[in-house]
């Protein structure tokens, strides 16, 4: 399978230079020799991609004008609902679960005549920074398969650096886009709260949630976003378009943003790992070298963003998560011996650990006598984040910081430790909490061969200029073009001797 | 560290969340909530006073549609994914005594 990026796929299909059979099929290929080892994926549709594609195929040989994704083979995270096959969220409560609608992101996609050819593994119902939360399986970096792909949209990441689709959908609801982006080299969008719809997408935290493309290069995060962009009657949280406009993504790409001003909070950058810093501090150079220029910004409180958000997020995902009652859909325990254990077993037997561990910690911050020391304290420290980050904007365009402290970390080594895990969402939380757009993009290596993301964020709606930035520096890089190397031999020998 | 959270707050907890922990689980939440807990209290450093709390980022308001009948999922649909369910209704234990 040639490794070429979805935007190019797209021309070459449309100019009839390859099929999108042909593409699909070299995926499939490329699946059945490196899935058993990366675990990107919860299931697979080779059954109906390939008549789909075949579909496509002839109605461009028709002369007939098609979608802009028209016969590119996509990946879905499995949180996001389709009337083919299931939608799990990785959750032992859902295994089974064959939603009766399709997300409105899927339907976008297939409308711009995408081939979906699997939905990607993620921690259980999206809670988690490493997919080690996954109910279901595990996923593997495929830069290193002793390490964590990042979480939780760590399938759709590990699918889109292994080569095992040409682009994907995530959700990012503290970083959930953006961090295992960063972790396996591959370019992550979290769009601005409410530019995409999430009718479909199974909630978390309703207030932070949102959807975004998982790409091989800015170009195709561009087109990604030209496809799933928009105001949905079915959301009402998604933002009509006479109020913010979307357009056309792709159309000024290449126009640099002259008189670039880059925000930089270095006190707040300084808890990155060395490497890391310096990965950022060379990107950064990049730009000065492009015309950017520096301006020092004061976040006085991005330190508590950590704290609100894990208080704002439960208390959403208590709430969200009491739907999961064992009567109307999903798991139920086999012998309650009353309507109470109904609830109680089911939960307790479907959901992991992590999932009951935040659904405990949002009840306790949402339960009488802690709810203003807690929960409502939280919504004003996020407050006062989003100010932080108004205040920010006057004096720039856009703010640079590292995506995560580290590379991606050894498989095992943070299950133990909730809070140590909390921690590494450290640069990529407050994003969500004020509802801005923020990118990863692939600035480097450590000595490991580790792959190390810049994340640029942006003032609401402002995705069109913020892509354009993110183009400048890949322009002028090739990160994004290094590839692991899935030498399928040497690695399966690696899982064959254990 | 004072302890914020006891195993018996922990199973107060867990009977508001419905959810059915096992022993080992309410002694290994009980440390554990009580470190993120009090990592969130450093919150508390914050003068807070006068800040309205944001529960969204964005203006949110009710959104209305014309009150026109559009079609339904249906009955057939609706319960498809049932764990128990007799073609019109969900099915769950009997809650009722009998007399």
């Amino acid at each position: 399978m040639e490794l070429i990026s979805a935007k190019q796929l797209r021309d070459k299909i449309a100019a009839r230079q390859t099929s999108s059979v042909e593409a699909t099929k070299a995926v499939f290929a490329r699946i059945a020799k490196i899935e058993p080892i990366v675990g990107a994926y919860i299931s697979t549709f080779e059954e109906q991609a390939i008549p789909r594609a075949a579909e496509i195929d002839k109605r461009i040989a028709g002369g007939e004008k098609l979608g802009q994704l028209a016969g590119v083979p996509v990946a879905v995270k499995d949180n996001m609902c389709t009337t083919f096959g299931t939608t799990t969220c990785a959750s032992k409560i859902l295994a089974n679960f064959h939603a009766p609608y399709n997300a409105t992101v899927v339907e976008k996609l297939l409308a711009a005549d995408a081939v979906i050819i699997g939905k990607t593994n993620l921690d259980e119902f999206a809670m988690g920074s490493s997919t080690e939360n996954s109910g279901l399986k595990q996923t593997v970096n495929p830069w290193d398969t002793k390490r964590v792909p990042g979480g939780s949209s760590g399938g759709s990441t590990a699918a889109v650096a292994a080569g095992l689709c040409y682009a994907a959908l995530g959700s990012d609801t503290g970083g959930s886009i953006r961090q295992p982006a960063s972790l396996c080299g591959v370019v992550g969008l979290k769009p601005t709260y409410g530019r995409v719809s999430r009718y479909g997408l199974v909630a978390y935290g309703s207030s932070l949630d949102q959807i975004g493309p998982i790409t091989q290069t800015v170009e195709d995060c561009a087109l990604m976003l030209n496809v799933i962009a928009g105001h949905d009657t079915a959301d009402s949280t998604s933002v009509d378009e006479k109020i913010a406009p979307v357009c056309d993504y792709l159309a000024k790409l290449d126009e640099p943003v002259k008189g670039l001003r880059i925000g930089i909070a270095s006190s707040f950058n300084a808890g990155a790992d060395e490497q890391v810093r310096k990965a950022i501090d060379e990107a950064i150079q990049t730009y000065k070298k492009l015309g950017g220029t520096i301006v020092e910004i004061d976040m006085p409180h991005l330190d508590y963003a950590i704290a609100a958000y894990y208080m704002v997020a439960t208390a959403e995902a208590s709430s969200n998560l009491a739907r999961y009652d064992g009567v109307h859909y999903g798991h139920r325990t086999r012998k309650p011996n009353d309507y109470i254990e109904v609830y109680t077993k089911s939960r307790a037997e479907g959901f992991g650990k992590e999932v009951k561990r935040r659904i405990m910690l949002g009840t306790y911050a949402l339960s009488s006598g802690y709810y203003d020391a807690y929960y409502l304290k939280a919504l004003k420290v996020r407050n006062l984040i989003r100010g932080d980050f108004v205040k920010a904007f006057e004096k720039c365009d856009c703010i640079m910081m590292p995506v995560a402290p580290t590379t991606a970390f050894k498989i095992g080594e943070k299950v133990d430790d909730p809070l140590k895990m909390y921690l590494s969402d450290i640069y990529t939380i407050a994003a969500n909490l004020a509802g801005i757009p923020g990118i990863s993009i692939p600035c480097g290596f450590d000595e490991k061969n580790l792959p190390i993301g810049l994340q640029i964020l942006s003032p609401a709606f402002s995705e069109e200029k913020l892509l354009r930035i993110a183009q400048m520096y890949e322009k002028q890089t090739d990160w994004h073009n290094r590839k692991p190397k899935m030498g399928v031999e040497t690695q399966l020998k690696i899982q064959f001797n254990g | 560290m004072d302890k914020k959270i006891d195993k018996s707050q922990v199973k107060k907890v867990a009977k508001l969340a419905r959810l059915d922990l096992s022993e080992a689980e309410i002694e290994e939440f009980a440390v554990q909530l009580n470190a993120i807990i009090d990592y969130v209290e450093r919150m508390n450093k914050l003068n807070t006073e006068g800040v309205e709390p944001m529960a969204h980022c964005l203006p949110v308001s009710n959104v209305f549609r014309d009150d026109i009948i559009k079609e339904s999922l249906g009955t057939e649909k609706t319960l498809a994914n049932a764990p128990q369910q007799d073609g019109q209704f969900f099915k769950v234990p009997k809650i009722l005594e009998e007399q």
